[in-house]
C-alpha cells in the first residue's frame, strides 16, 4: 500500500503563506496597505451613509412634491420654518424643504444608479463572454459595435435615447444601461480571453463539461473581482450621468425628484439662492468621489501587479 | 488481436499561424488495447502533447486543426461525429490529466465541490452524496485526512497533493482510457514516483488502458507496456518497452537513452543530443534527424524513412530510419 509522505499543509497554512515570515515586509509596503485599507473603509462608510439616508431618510423627513409654502420660499439654510421644523439646507423658490427632497432625490439616483449597473451589467458580462468565448465573427460583431458606440459621446448618446423614450425612471435605467454596457464588455472580454485557455477549464472540458457550464462555472467565478471593481467605478458615473439628465429635463419626471432635477431647479436663483443648487451638487460630488475612490482601493487589492508600483 | 479500444490512424494535426502553417503532428498512428499502457516519448514541440489534444478535443481553435486520419474509439471514429457528441465521452470513456496541478484547478472553487460536482452533473448525485464520493475518491487517491481536506482550496494543497486531487477527478466516472500528459513533470523527483505507482495501481485496480506521455523515459520504464517515440510531429519507433530499450532501432532513440545519467556503473560524462529541433515550418524531404545524427548517410538527405520494422523483433517493433539495422547492431555509440 502506497502511503504519501509529504507533508500535509496544517490548515492555517494559507494565514501564514499571506503574511511571508522570512524578513518583515518593508515598512512603506505596510503603510501602503494601511493606506489601502483605509481608502476602502473611507469610502465605503460615506456610500453607506447616503444609503442609510436614502433609506430612512424620507420616512423621518416627510417630501411632498406638490407641496407649496410660498410664505417660507428661498430661506437660507439654518432657518426656523413657521411650520416648526429648522430648515437645515435651507428652503427652494416653492418652499420645499431642500433637505429633504435631497433624501428623496438620494433614493431615485442610488436606484437609477443600482439598476442600471445590473442591466448593463448583465448585458455587458454576457456580450463579452460570447465574444470572448467563441470570438470569430460574433467577437468581430460585438466589439465594432462597441467602438462605434465608444467613438460616441455617451451622454451625447444618452440624451439622444431620452428624448425619444420620453422622461420616466425605468427610460433612465434603459437608457443609461445603453451607454454604459460597452465598458463590462471590454473588461469581461479581455478576461475571457486570458481565461478560456488556462489548464482548468480545458481540465473541466475533458471531464464533459459543455460550453455553457465551462462559461458559468469555470470561466465566470474567476474574473467576479475586475467586474466588481468595473461596477464601483461605474456606478459614481452613472449616478453623474443621471443627474445630468434630470438636469436637461430628461431624465426623472419632476414628480419624482432625483438630485438632477434639485440642482435644475435652482438653477435660477443661484444669484439670491445659491444653496439649492449648491448643496445637492455638493452631496452628488462627495458620492461619486466615494464609489470612485473604492473603486480605485478594490482594484488596487485585486489586481498584484499594481500592488508594488 | 481483437479490436483495439483505441485506434489512431494517420493522425495529421496542423497549426496555422502568422508565419505559415505548422503540421504539429504528422500522420501518427497507434493502438491501444484494453488495460494497455503506451507511453509517447519526446522532446518539447515533438507533437505529443498536441497528439493528447487532438484526442481529447482540446486542440486550440480556429488556429489547430485535424487535418487529417481517424480517432476510432470503440468502434467509432471520433472525428467523423460532430463535438457535441464527443463531448459525451469526456470523462466517461476518456479522460486525461494534466501537466500543472496547480493550473489545472479552479483556483475559486473548494476541491470537494470540484470532484463533487463531476457527480451531480454527470451522475445526477444529491449535494450530501457527491461530497461522500469526493471524500471516498481523495481518500482513495491518498490524500490523509480527506474528510478534513474536502473543503480546502487548491492553493493550499502542495503539488503532489494536487495532481492526486486532479488524477481523482480524472478516473471519478471511472474512464476507460486515461490520458496523462506529463503527470510528474510539475513535482518533486520523491513525489514523482508516488503519483506514478498510484496511477499504475489505478490503472491495474480499474483496468484502465492509459496513454502516458512523457520526456522521461525513466519515468516511462516502470509503467508502460509499450513506447512509441515522437520526432518533429512523426513517429520515429515504436515497440515494445524491452524491445525498443534493449534493440533500439532509432539514433534519436539512442541518443535519449544516452543523455540520462546511470545511477549504477561508472561514472560517465552524459552524452548529449547534438543541436536543436527542426523547424516544423520548413520541413524537407529529408530525414528530419539527419542533421544531428551520428549514423547520417547520403540518402538520408534525399530520402525520408517511413516505419519500418526492425529486423530483431520485425513483428512488433518499428523505426523510421534507413540505418536501424546499423543502429541496432551498434551497441556502443560513436
Amino acid at each position: 500500500m502506497d502511503r504519501p509522505t509529504e507533508q500535509v499543509l496544517p490548515r492555517n497554512d494559507s494565514k501564514a503563506a499571506d503574511s511571508p515570515t522570512p524578513g518583515d515586509p518593508p515598512v512603506a509596503a505596510r503603510t501602503r496597505v494601511k493606506i489601502g485599507r483605509l481608502r476602502i473603509i473611507a469610502s465605503l462608510s460615506v456610500i453607506a451613509l447616503y444609503v442609510v439616508a436614502a433609506v430612512i431618510g424620507p420616512i423621518l423627513l416627510k417630501y411632498d412634491p406638490v407641496a407649496t409654502d410660498l410664505g417660507s420660499r428661498l430661506k437660507p439654510p439654518g432657518t426656523l420654518l413657521p411650520s416648526g421644523h429648522t430648515a437645515i439646507f435651507g428652503t427652494d423658490q416653492v418652499g420645499q424643504d431642500v433637505l429633504a427632497q435631497m433624501l428623496q432625490g438620494a433614493r431615485v439616483s442610488i436606484t437609477v444608479g443600482l439598476a442600471t449597473l445590473v442591466l448593463a451589467g448583465v448585458i455587458g458580462v454576457a456580450a463579452g463572454i460570447a465574444a470572448g468565448y467563441f470570438g470569430g465573427w460574433l467577437d468581430t460583431v460585438l466589439m465594432r459595435l462597441a467602438d462605434v458606440q465608444l467613438t460616441f459621446p455617451s451622454i451625447l448618446l444618452a440624451i439622444f435615447i431620452a428624448s425619444i423614450l420620453g422622461p420616466s425612471v425605468v427610460n433612465v435605467v434603459i437608457v443609461l444601461s445603453i451607454s454604459n454596457w460597452v465598458t463590462f464588455a471590454r473588461v469581461t472580454r479581455s478576461q475571457v480571453l486570458g481565461l478560456k485557455n488556462r489548464d482548468f477549464v480545458d481540465a473541466t472540458r475533458t471531464l464533459g463539461a459543455r460550453t455553457w457550464h465551462l462559461m458559468t462555472r469555470s470561466i465566470l467565478p474567476s474574473m467576479i473581482a475586475p467586474i466588481l471593481v468595473v461596477a464601483t467605478v461605474e456606478l459614481g458615473h452613472v449616478i453623474l450621468a443621471e443627474a445630468s439628465l434630470s438636469f436637461l429635463g430628461l431624465g426623472t419626471p419632476a414628480s419624482t425628484p432625483s438630485w438632477g432635477t434639485t440642482i435644475a431647479n435652482g438653477r435660477d436663483y443661484l444669484s439670491n439662492a445659491w444653496w439649492i443648487s449648491t448643496i445637492p451638487g455638493i452631496g452628488l460630488a462627495i458620492l461619486v468621489i466615494g464609489f470612485g475612490v473604492l473603486g480605485d482601493a478594490l482594484r488596487d487589492r485585486f489586481d498584484p501587479r499594481l500592488r508594488s508600483m | 488481436m481483437d479490436d483495439p479500444l483505441l485506434s489512431v490512424q494517420d493522425l495529421t494535426v496542423r497549426f496555422r499561424t502568422r508565419a505559415g502553417t505548422v503540421t504539429a503532428v504528422d500522420r501518427v498512428s497507434f493502438d491501444l488495447a484494453e488495460g494497455e499502457t503506451l507511453a509517447i516519448l519526446g522532446e518539447t514541440g515533438s507533437g505529443k502533447s498536441v497528439t493528447a489534444q487532438a484526442l481529447m478535443g482540446l486542440l486550440p481553435r480556429p488556429a489547430g486543426q485535424v487535418a487529417g486520419g481517424r480517432i476510432v474509439y470503440d468502434g467509432t471514429d471520433l472525428l467523423a461525429r460532430p463535438r457535441s457528441d464527443t463531448r459525451r465521452l469526456n470523462g466517461t470513456d476518456l479522460a486525461m490529466v494534466f501537466q500543472d496541478p496547480l493550473s489545472s484547478l479552479n483556483p475559486v472553487f473548494r476541491v470537494g465541490a470540484q470532484i463533487g460536482e463531476l457527480f451531480r452533473r454527470r451522475r445526477g448525485a444529491s449535494r450530501s452524496e457527491a461530497r461522500r464520493k469526493a471524500i471516498e475518491l481523495m481518500d482513495r487517491v491518498g490524500i490523509p485526512a480527506a474528510a478534513r481536506r474536502v473543503d480546502d482550496y487548491p492553493h493550499q494543497f502542495s503539488g503532489g497533493m494536487r495532481q492526486r486531487v486532479m488524477i481523482a477527478m480524472a478516473i471519478a466516472l471511472q474512464p476507460r482510457v486515461l490520458i496523462a500528459d506529463e503527470p510528474t513533470t510539475a513535482l518533486d523527483v520523491t513525489v514523482q514516483a508516488q503519483v506514478m505507482a498510484l496511477l499504475a495501481e489505478l490503472k491495474a485496480e480499474h483496468r484502465m488502458a492509459m496513454i502516458l506521455i512523457s520526456h522521461d523515459l525513466g519515468v516511462v520504464a516502470g509503467v508502460a507496456d509499450r513506447v512509441m517515440l515522437m520526432y518533429a510531429g512523426r513517429v520515429v519507433e515504436t515497440g515494445g518497452l524491452r524491445e525498443v530499450y534493449e534493440t533500439t532501432g532509432h539514433p534519436y532513440t539512442r541518443g535519449l537513452m544516452a543523455s540520462i545519467p546511470a545511477l549504477d556503473g561508472p561514472r560517465e560524462r552524459l552524452v548529449p543530443i547534438k543541436g536543436s529541433p527542426p523547424d516544423l515550418m520548413r520541413l524537407l524531404a529529408s530525414c528530419p534527424f539527419q542533421p544531428r545524427c551520428e549514423f547520417a548517410t547520403d540518402i538520408c538527405g534525399t530520402e525520408r524513412p517511413e516505419l519500418m520494422p526492425v529486423p530483431a523483433r520485425p513483428e512488433s517493433h518499428r523505426a523510421a530510419c534507413h540505418h536501424a539495422k546499423e543502429v541496432a547492431t551498434d551497441v556502443v555509440p560513436g
